[in-house]
């Protein structure tokens, strides 16, 4: 067990930041490089203010249309996508993670709401399932991959919410956190999670459209 | 007990174009056309689009189509992706011709590419952009829908729409003036007029039967004292239905014909009838094919130039029509070219009594006739129909306060609106801004 926990949280961590940051890093350049390949002319339309304009509506709550035509969805969505970042960043045990390996630390977040921001995640991520599964316009468009891509999503805020509150079997759900943890590093570049990194940029191209040619609002 | 109703997709519409194309399609043919377009036409988009969509569903709502078949979710946006972008892209092009008929189907009639998905999309991905990928695979396989198909063969072989020879064109617009010289006797329709400021220009359909929109301009155009022209040669259309079917070489060919022809006459801008799709085409799609980031010799639409001929006072108005007035915003030159608000700006100086619908501007229902689907001819005039009873709703709410004549500036709004106006039986008079602007105008005694 010991030989397994230092497994995962040393070198496994190493390799599962690093696919993450130079797997996401590749995904843009690749990007680029194929925009810059096939279709250099996405750059002169590109418009710094019309780019901001939109990733900016699509970032405020209620700010489009679409987003006052689902409200649920919206509230859901927004409180998900901000504590699923948020919520790692600032969780006291990740915190002191860091200052113990690296001597630098930066402020936390009070346990008490962390565990709840981990709801909030693992709430979202059923919300998301029983929309898949019930919604017939997202039920017709779900593949397996749809449901795997959540299970990564909710797997390491599943088995750390179990680990910090110790209930079950300790070591195996602490074990189990890491790995699913770095799982979910892994993955993002490589499946649609990268969205994460690639839909500022869809986005933004949309915005500069329809900012500077189409002369209209695109939310 | 009653069976469950199922919802079932209209009744297979059987269209020469498709039904031969397919016929003489293999498998393996489809394969190597559909990877020759992914390797050589396509790039970031396609692939970033495709791979960022995480399938929420989203864009269903935008569609007109889904909102008008109960949700069916074959109509949403994603779900027509699913049903022919994802499935040529998961099987790697080996689709066999009787599922390529499908997929050509759903392409060409079941999407207007009128973008409003893409306003719905958290991401911005262009759907409609997809969907003519779709058409630019159906194009190069040879299966396209016959009437569509027509007008293109048309555009390559007299660079204009509807067949009309180039006699025709000089003998219609000498028509039109001399009609109009009995209402103003000194008003011409001055051809092939070198240095004028405007080339005026038109869509296939006008010469061909709605002739009398020629003369209504050519009004406007005297009356305001301008210095304007229209070539007597072929690039004189602006429309263009080589852009829907997926025929970008014969696209960029109408549109060179159509720039060339005004550089020829050395004009300072083309300023064009009300028509959206042509807008399209020379404003977004076909200037870019040639290379063009913008067009290179400005463009105005009649919206924009109505604007600025009552902006200016250069057209006065007699008399405001007092019909309740409501306005349809197409989606080319509204998502496409951002004119509602002069729209506004122009029905509101002519009309007395406007009502708004809605939803309205940036997010207006299609019309369902744009996108090439009306051209796809008879076959599909119900697809077209069934297809839109949400514009019907939308309609028959504004009517309910108190519009009775609809404005459509735009020739695809004008006639799908027409035959949803029918169908639904909504009664109202659907006209042109150039219509009411004519009508209602201050003329020389």
């Amino acid at each position: 067990m010991h030989d397994l926990y230092n497994f995962v949280s040393g070198p496994l961590v190493w390799v599962a930041f690093a696919v993450f940051f130079f797997g996401c890093l590749y995904r843009l350049i690749r990007m680029l490089a194929l925009v810059n390949q096939k279709e250099k002319f996405i750059f002169s339309y590109m418009s710094f203010k019309y780019s901001l304009r939109s990733i900016l509506h699509w970032s405020i709550p209620f700010a489009t249309e679409n987003m006052r035509q689902h409200p649920v969805m919206t509230i859901v969505t927004f409180a998900f996508h901000f504590c699923l970042i948020i919520t790692p960043l600032f969780l006291l045990a990740h915190v002191i993670l860091w200052d113990e390996a690296w001597h630098f630390s930066w402020g936390h977040l009070p346990e008490g709401l962390t565990d709840i921001m981990t709801l909030v995640v693992v709430f979202g991520c059923f919300f998301f399932l029983i929309r898949r599964l019930r919604l017939p316009e997202v039920q017709f468009v779900t593949s397996a991959s749809d449901y795997i891509i959540l299970g990564i999503v909710a797997a390491p805020f599943i088995t750390g919410f179990l680990a910090y509150h110790q209930w079950f079997n300790y070591p195996f759900f602490m074990i189990l956190h890491i790995i699913s943890g770095e799982i979910m590093l892994i993955t993002i570049p490589f499946t649609r999670l990268a969205h994460m990194v690639l839909a500022p940029f869809t986005r933004a191209y949309m915005g500069s459209e329809f900012g500077g040619v189409r002369h209209a609002r695109d939310w | 007990m009653a069976e469950v109703a199922t919802k079932k997709k209209t009744t297979q519409i059987l269209d020469e174009g498709i039904e031969r194309g397919a016929a003489r399609l293999t498998t393996d043919q489809i394969a190597t056309v559909v990877n020759r377009v992914l390797k050589t036409e396509t790039g970031a988009r396609l692939k970033t689009y495709v791979e960022t969509c995480i399938h929420c569903g989203l864009c269903s709502e935008a569609c007109h189509y889904y909102l008008s078949h109960d949700k069916d979710p074959r109509y949403s946006p994603v779900g027509k992706v699913k049903a022919t972008l994802w499935e040529i892209l998961k099987r790697k092009g080996r689709i066999d011709p009787e599922s390529m008929k499908q997929i050509a189907l759903i392409a060409y009639t079941e999407c207007n590419l009128c973008k409003r998905c893409a306003m719905y999309c958290p991401f911005g991905i262009d759907i409609a952009y997809l969907i003519l990928v779709v058409r630019r695979i159906c194009h190069l396989l040879g299966i396209t829908p016959q009437y569509l198909q027509d007008t293109a063969h048309s555009h390559a072989a007299t660079m204009n729409q509807m067949w009309i020879k180039d006699d025709e064109w000089i003998d219609t617009l000498q028509w039109q003036e001399e009609e109009a010289q009995a209402e103003i006797p000194a008003l011409r329709i001055p051809l092939e007029k070198e240095g004028a400021d405007i080339m005026y220009s038109v869509i296939g359909p006008e010469p061909k039967f709605q002739a009398q929109l020629i003369y209504q301009t050519a009004v406007l155009m005297n009356v305001a004292g301008l210095n304007w022209t229209m070539p007597a040669t072929p690039g004189w259309d602006n429309s263009d239905m080589a852009m829907y079917s997926g025929d970008n070489e014969i696209m960029g060919r109408i549109k060179r014909a159509h720039f060339e022809a005004a550089t020829r006459l050395r004009v300072k801008k083309i300023v064009m009838g009300e028509c959206g799709h042509a807008f399209r085409s020379v404003y977004d799609m076909g200037n870019r094919w040639l290379g063009w980031k913008m067009p290179p010799i400005p463009i105005v639409h009649a919206i924009e130039f109505y604007y600025n001929l009552l902006k200016e006072k250069r057209i006065t108005v007699a008399k405001k029509y007092d019909e309740g007035v409501t306005l349809h915003d197409p989606c080319n030159v509204v998502r496409g070219g951002g004119l509602h608000e002069k729209s506004r700006y122009v029905v509101k100086a002519i009309s007395s009594n406007f009502i708004e619908m809605h939803p309205n501007r940036e997010h207006n229902y299609c019309c369902c006739a744009g996108g090439g689907v009306i051209n796809c001819g008879p076959p599909y005039k119900n697809v077209r129909v069934d297809g839109n009873r949400i514009k019907a709703e939308q309609l028959f709410a504004a009517k309910s306060r108190g519009a009775t004549t609809l404005i459509a500036p735009c020739h695809n709004c004008h006639s799908g609106l027409e035959d949803i106006n029918h169908h639904y039986g909504l009664g109202f008079k659907i006209k042109f801004i150039g219509d009411i602007l004519y009508e209602v105008m201050e003329k020389p005694e």
